[in-house]
C-alpha cells in the first residue's frame, strides 16, 4: 500500500462520521433535486432556508459539546424563548439594543450553569431534569408575558439590526455569524483544552477525574455553552422577526436534537463532530422544504422527516463503530 | 532521607465502612516501597488517597514537609506524583496523544493545544518504552490497543512529566511474561534515576524483588513497615502478612 493511500485511509477513518453527515446531505439535496428540479434551482427558497439556518446552528454547535461530555439537555428550547424574553423586555423598557442582547446572552449562559449545577450537584439525569426545566422554563414565560406576545419594529433603524440581521452580498447577516460561531466552537472543540476536557469526561469521567480533571466544572461548563447557544438563537429569531413570542423556540427542540445525531455524534459521549453537526443542520433546514417542494401534502412531512433521520442515523452505524 | 509524601494518622470511610483507620506512610527520594496486603486491605484506598483520588476524612497530607490543605488529584500532579492506576485510567476513544496528555495538555496562551509537539513527544515516548509496536500511531485511538499496549500508555503518561514518585497500582494485572518484565525492567530504570516508586502488587514474589521496604496492610490499618534486610525473603514477608491477619 502506497503512503498517499494511507493518507487517505487516515483521512476517512479520523472523519468519517463529518464525511457520512455530509454524505447524507448531498444525498438527500439530490432527491430533492431529481424530484423537483424547478424549485430546488429557485434562489428564493434558499435563501428562506438560509434565514432561519443560523438560528438552527446556534443551539446545534454547543449541543455538540455538551453530547461529547455525555450528558443532554433539553431545556435549551425554553431558555431560547427566556433569554429572548428578558431581550425584548429591556428593548421595550428603553435599554440600548447592544446591552439588551448582551444581557440576554448572559442570562442564557446563567440558565446553562443553574442547569449543570442541578445535574451535577442534585446527581440527577439530565435527560429527565432538564426535561423538567424546559416545561417550567416555559411555564413561567406564560405566566410572565400573560401569553402575550412582544413586538418592536423599531428596532430595524437601530444600527444593530443592520449588523446582525441584515444583508451583505446578498446573504443574510445571521449566515456570517453562524458562521464565525461554528469556526471558534470548531477550535474550541478540537484544539482547546476546554473541548479535550468534553472528549476525557464524555469517554470515561472516572479516568478524567484521576488524571485531575474537574469533571464537575467541565460538565457545568458545557450545560453553560448550550444556554448561551440558545439565547443567541433566541435574540437572532427575535430580531429577524421583530417579535417575541410565548412559544418562541420551542419547535426546534426535537429538530435541535436530531441535527445534532444526524451530524454524527452518537449518543454515548467521548466523541463528536462539529463539522458533522453543520451538514446535519443543513439537511434539517432543508428536509422541510423540500419534501413540500416535491409536492408531498403537508400531511407527509413529518413521514419523511422521520424516515430521514432514521436512515442517516443507520448509516452511521457503518462507519462509526464505538472502541471500548 | 526526606519524604517526597507523607500522610499521617489519614482515615477514610465510605458510608459507615471504615477503609483506612489512621494510617501513616511515609515515602523517601530514591526508594521503592512494596505495599501489600489481601483483598480489602485498604490498599486501593490508601492508595486513591495519597494520588488525591479521594479526599481523606481526617489526617493530614504532607509534601515534602508541608501540609497540603484541600488534596486533589490535580495537587498531586503538580507536586511531581504520577499513577498508573489499577483500571489504567484510559480514555479508550481518544488518541493515544490526548491520554498521555490528559489533564497535562501541553498548551499556548489561552489554552490552545500545542498539537504538533504533543504528537512528536507521544511519538517519541511510545518509541522509548517499547511496549506499543513500531507501526501504532499516537493518534489512533487507545481502544484498539492491547492490554500491555495499554499499560504502556499509562505507562508513558506517568513518566512524561518528570514525576519524581510513580505509584503503580497493581501494573502486572493481566500482563503476559514479557510484558510483566517491561514493567519490572521500567521500575528498575525509574529507581536508577534516582526517582522513587510506590508498587502495590498481589503476587508477593514480585513486590519481594523490586522493593527496598515494604507497608503491610490489614482491615484498614498499617500494620508493619519493614525494610528488605529485616526480611529473609518472600515466604518470610508471606508469614507477616498471614500472622498480621491471624492476630486482628
Amino acid at each position: 500500500m502506497s503512503s498517499k493511500e494511507n493518507t487517505f485511509k487516515n483521512l476517512i477513518g479520523k472523519n468519517g462520521r463529518a464525511l457520512g453527515s455530509l454524505g447524507y446531505f448531498i444525498i438527500l439535496m439530490l432527491v430533492f433535486l431529481i424530484g423537483a428540479p424547478e424549485v430546488m434551482m429557485r434562489p428564493n427558497l434558499h435563501q428562506s432556508v438560509f434565514v432561519m439556518l443560523p438560528v438552527i446552528m446556534f443551539m446545534v454547535i454547543p449541543l455538540v459539546f455538551l453530547v461529547t461530555a455525555g450528558e443532554i439537555d433539553l431545556s435549551f428550547a425554553s431558555t431560547f424563548g427566556l433569554s429572548a424574553y428578558i431581550f425584548a423586555l429591556l428593548l421595550k423598557a428603553g435599554l440600548d439594543p447592544l446591552l439588551c442582547i448582551l444581557i440576554g446572552i448572559l442570562s442564557g449562559a446563567v440558565v446553562g450553569i443553574l442547569m449543570g449545577c442541578l445535574v451535577v450537584y442534585g446527581r440527577l439525569s439530565s435527560l429527565v431534569a432538564s426535561l423538567g426545566a424546559l416545561f417550567f422554563i416555559r411555564g413561567f414565560l406564560f405566566v410572565a408575558s400573560d401569553s402575550k406576545s412582544i413586538s418592536f419594529m423599531e428596532i430595524s433603524d437601530h444600527w444593530i439590526y443592520d449588523v446582525l440581521v441584515g444583508k451583505l452580498f446578498g446573504v443574510p447577516m445571521q449566515v456570517y455569524w453562524a458562521a464565525l460561531f461554528t469556526i471558534f466552537s470548531y477550535y474550541l472543540y478540537r484544539k482547546h483544552v476546554f473541548g479535550i476536557h468534553i472528549h476525557h469526561v464524555g469517554d470515561n469521567p472516572d479516568s478524567a477525574a484521576q488524571m485531575g480533571i474537574n469533571v464537575n466544572w467541565v460538565r457545568i461548563s458545557a450545560f453553560m455553552y448550550v444556554g448561551l447557544g440558545a439565547a443567541l438563537a433566541g435574540i437572532f429569531s427575535c430580531l429577524i422577526n421583530f417579535t417575541w413570542w410565548p412559544t418562541q423556540g420551542f419547535g426546534y427542540l426535537l429538530l435541535a436534537l436530531a441535527a445534532v445525531f444526524i451530524g454524527g455524534t452518537p449518543t454515548w459521549g467521548g466523541v463528536g463532530t462539529i463539522v458533522g453537526a453543520v451538514f446535519g443542520v443543513g439537511v434539517i433546514a432543508y428536509m422541510e422544504v423540500g419534501v413540500v417542494a416535491m409536492g408531498m401534502s403537508g400531511v407527509w412531512r413529518q413521514f419523511f422527516n422521520g424516515l430521514i433521520i432514521i436512515l442517516a442515523i443507520l448509516g452511521h452505524r457503518f462507519h462509526g463503530g464505538r472502541v471500548r | 532521607m526526606s519524604a517526597i509524601i507523607e500522610l499521617k494518622n489519614v482515615s477514610k470511610s465510605f458510608g459507615g465502612i471504615t477503609a483506612l483507620k489512621k494510617a501513616s506512610i511515609k515515602v523517601d527520594v530514591g526508594e521503592v516501597v512494596g505495599l501489600i496486603g489481601d483483598n480489602g486491605a485498604g490498599k486501593s484506598t490508601l492508595i486513591k488517597t495519597l494520588v488525591g483520588v479521594h479526599a481523606p476524612d481526617d489526617g493530614q497530607i504532607i509534601i515534602r514537609g508541608n501540609e497540603v490543605k484541600n488534596w486533589n488529584a490535580s495537587k498531586a500532579r503538580e507536586a511531581g506524583i504520577e499513577t498508573v492506576f489499577q483500571d489504567r485510567a484510559l480514555c479508550p476513544q481518544q488518541s493515544i496523544v490526548w491520554n498521555i496528555f490528559m489533564g497535562k495538555e501541553l498548551k499556548h496562551r489561552f489554552g490552545f493545544i500545542r498539537e504538533k509537539e504533543q504528537v512528536r513527544e507521544a511519538n517519541k515516548l511510545i518509541r522509548e518504552i517499547g511496549f506499543t509496536s513500531k507501526l501504532i500511531d499516537a493518534e489512533s485511538p487507545v481502544g484498539n490497543l492491547s492490554g500491555g499496549e495499554r499499560q504502556g500508555v499509562a505507562i508513558a503518561r506517568a513518566i512524561y512529566n518528570n514525576a519524581e514518585l510513580i505509584v503503580l497500582d497493581e501494573p502486572t494485572t493481566a500482563l503476559s511474561l514479557i510484558e510483566t518484565q517491561k514493567v519490572f525492567d521500567f521500575v528498575d530504570n525509574v529507581k536508577k534515576s534516582g526517582r522513587s516508586v510506590l508498587f502495590i502488587g498481589h503476587n508477593i514474589y514480585h513486590v519481594y524483588d523490586i522493593s527496598d521496604r515494604f507497608i503491610v496492610l490489614d482491615r484498614g490499618e498499617v500494620v508493619h513497615q519493614l525494610n528488605k534486610n529485616e526480611i529473609e525473603g518472600p515466604e518470610a514477608l508471606m508469614k507477616v502478612m498471614k500472622d498480621a491477619v491471624s492476630k486482628h
